[in-house]
């Protein structure tokens, strides 16, 4: 056998133990087609045989600011930073629903295509990929409504004026992606071994909403609890979110470049547990 | 020839049991001795000793074990083996769904495996769309699929619905979808497991062509399957696993043989009659009078085997005992199809022997010198009677017989097309031309 041993230049070599560190870009491009089609069957298949279709794009946010505004606005009277109160909710649940969304379906991605994943060979990395990609578009829907509700409160003379910070929007979005798909890969990549990491993600999501500034201000937030509310890196964003669309709250560079070091540790974590245990979770999922 | 795909010592192991406590703090020791301290897998090592030595008490098995196979540009290979004997598992290895335990596998140029056909196709979209979806998680780009649309869709032909949900689809239009997105791939490496098993005779034929076409025009093929007549047919050479390794490699006919052999000991070609679990019918006999002992089956070398080639003479051989002398006596054995129901009774008294039985165990031996039994399954039948109108102490299915679809010799008129019938019988034609 060994005397056929040349030095060929083999494309693709199989091997037990590689690098933690071998993330295959290279592979990735070559499918970014498929990435595509993920995304498109995720919209097409949402919308088959639904009545209202795309209308349920709206429905979830516009139904959560009506409930939020009821308990958070008009019950518990928390302070909104003298924003109208369905605005202030919009704006917060807009953003964070975005990175929950990004994290909750990254986090399943190992159980939910453990199917594909045992029967064909692609870019595993495509699939979270495909999923964030596919709520950027959701996103994008929503920030329609979300624009159309500043406007209408715009009209009505509301005090409110965007700042310069708006340049940071896709900054903004990017770091919600990062973190909600870093940490969706840890957690998919922990359940294919231990499950109970799953019935975590549910109110572990609901948890750190609590723990951002989704439905109150950081203004509002006592001053010695502020440290641990700044430490949630979706607290900077959301602040900063709302600072650039109203000028109110509070935007600090620090706090942006705390969630972006988060965003960025996170996602270099995940990228390499993931890596890891794409190429076996076959055996143990 | 070149070769395309190098594997070399080969292993996967896997875990049996729960992997619950103890999996992180083994995972760290592991992590700690291979990665810090260089060592080699330190559980890897423990599996070995215990699968020898203290087998049972192991918790780790051998999915396969330093294999090495060497296959040349543009052959076809044919995997052949139990279930569980690892056929599965290599096709995984090397279609990178999972990744082995030690050993390496070497390829050259691009490499699609159909571990199953229609992967990704989702229920809500349309034909045209899953074709998009399936041939693209196969690894074709975008292009290449929309140059091959026309192609795929015509070989499918299931052109007319091609528009519509394929939740709509039968489940043979939808086979015959997805097979054909997976027969226009075009890599040079194709790893195909079972998927041919599809659809009716008719378009099973067709992909059976398509694939040889396939192998012929270069490219390099890896079949698994149970059909031993499309192995044979598409590949010149086989391997045949057993317990994650293999025991035979070389030309497809000998290692078929080879499987053939080996496959004795696992499907039962003798059985004890006394089994509760048959299905005695004792109705004039008291069971005190005359016992079913045991039946089997003897091939054309006097082995006891229930696997017999097509066109390959066997003997039945049973026995009971019978407490006192009995008579008048008959006894009978009917040979029943699968597919078509009874195909022959016959009784010793036909063959001109007494219709009686002396007190103590008799065996009883039924030669089928010509065999004209079509591929497929049969079982026998076997019943005694006190009275030569009925049949009374009767043991249905007693044994079970496959009839392969490969020849028995050259002689042998084979037939793969096993749906017309369950006898391939000789008849002798003649036209004559006014």
């Amino acid at each position: 056998m060994a005397h056929k041993e040349h030095n060929k230049d083999w494309d693709l070599v199989i091997e037990g133990h590689s690098s933690l560190f071998d993330v295959k870009f290279k592979d990735i491009w070559q499918y970014r087609d498929l990435l595509v089609m993920f995304v498109k069957r995720d919209f097409v298949s949402f919308y088959k045989q639904t009545i209202l279709g795309p209308l349920w794009f709206f429905i979830q946010p516009l139904f959560t600011t009506i409930i939020f505004t009821f308990v958070f606005g008009r019950l518990a009277g928390i302070s909104t930073d003298g924003l109208p109160q369905p605005l202030f909710y919009l704006a917060g649940i807009t953003a964070w629903n975005y990175f929950a969304d990004c994290l909750t379906k990254t986090s399943t991605v190992f159980r939910d295509n453990a199917n594909i994943f045992g029967k064909v060979y692609f870019p595993r990395l495509i699939l979270p990929l495909s999923i964030v990609v596919s709520n950027l578009v959701r996103f994008g829907v929503q920030m329609i409504l979300f624009l159309t509700i500043m406007g209408f409160y715009y009209w009505q003379n509301a005090v409110f004026a965007p700042t310069w910070t708006l340049m940071m929007f896709p900054v903004f979005v990017l770091l919600m992606a990062v973190l909600g798909l870093g940490l969706g890969l840890i957690i998919t990549a922990m359940t294919t071994k231990y499950r109970d990491l799953a019935f975590l993600i549910t109110f572990g999501v609901q948890l750190m909403m609590y723990t951002a500034t989704v439905i109150y201000p950081l203004s509002a937030v006592p001053g010695k609890f502020k440290k641990i509310i700044e430490l949630n890196p979706m607290t900077g964003i959301i602040e900063g979110f709302r600072y650039s669309f109203f000028g109110k709250g509070e935007f600090s560079a620090w706090s942006i470049g705390y969630s972006a070091m988060m965003a960025l540790v996170v996602l270099i974590f995940g990228l390499l547990i993931f890596n890891k245990t794409e190429k076996s979770f076959v055996d143990t999922v | 020839m070149p070769n395309a795909i190098e594997i070399t010592n080969l292993s996967k192991i896997y875990r049996l049991g729960e992997i619950g406590s103890g999996t992180i703090s083994r995972d760290l020791e592991r992590w700690f001795r291979m990665k810090i301290r260089g060592q080699e897998d330190p559980f890897l090592k423990i599996g070995e000793i215990n699968v020898r030595n203290i087998k049972g008490k192991s918790d780790v098995i051998y999915a396969l074990k330093d294999i090495n196979i060497e296959i040349e540009q543009g052959s076809a290979l044919g995997i052949i083996g139990r279930n569980g004997a690892g056929k599965s598992t290599l096709l995984k290895l090397l279609s990178r769904v999972t990744s082995p335990t030690s050993g390496r596998i070497k390829i050259k140029g691009r490499i699609a495996s159909l571990l199953e056909i229609g992967t990704g196709f989702h229920p809500e979209l349309t034909g045209r769309e899953n074709i998009y979806i399936n041939g693209a998680i196969l690894g074709m780009r975008k292009k290449e699929i929309t140059g091959k649309l026309d192609e795929i869709i015509d070989f499918s032909e299931v052109e007319r619905y091609i528009d519509t949900p394929v939740k709509r689809y039968s489940s043979g239009m939808y086979v015959r979808l997805a097979f054909a997105v997976a027969a226009h791939l075009d890599s040079e490496i194709l790893i195909l497991d079972e998927v041919l098993a599809v659809g009716d005779a008719a378009f099973y034929k067709k992909s059976l062509g398509k694939m040889s076409d396939v192998s012929r025009g270069g490219r390099t093929i890896l079949f698994v399957s149970h059909n031993l007549s499309a192995i044979s047919v598409l590949c010149s050479k086989s391997i045949l696993l057993d317990n994650g390794t293999i025991i035979e490699s070389g030309p497809t006919d000998r290692v078929i043989d080879v499987y053939h052999k080996a496959d004795h000991v696992f499907l039962n070609p003798r059985r004890n009659l006394e089994d509760p679990l048959l299905r005695n019918k004792k109705i004039s006999f008291p069971e005190s009078q005359f016992k079913w002992r045991e039946i089997s089956i003897f091939n054309s070398k006097a082995e006891c085997a229930n696997n017999l080639r097509f066109g390959e003479p066997f003997e039945v051989r049973f026995s009971g005992i019978a407490t006192e002398n009995c008579e008048p006596v008959l006894i009978g054995l009917a040979l029943i199809s699968e597919r078509t129901g009874y195909i022959f009774t016959t009784h010793q008294v036909h063959n001109g022997l007494p219709g009686k039985l002396s007190k103590g165990t008799a065996e009883f031996i039924v030669k089928i010198p010509d065999n004209y039994l079509a591929p497929g399954k049969y079982s026998i039948t076997i019943a005694a009677s006190g009275n030569p109108n009925v049949s009374d102490y009767i043991v249905d299915d007693a044994i079970s017989l496959t009839i392969l679809d490969i020849a028995y010799d050259e002689n042998s008129q084979w037939r793969s097309d096993i749906n017309s019938g369950a006898l391939l019988y000789p008849c002798e034609w003649q036209i004559n031309a006014h």
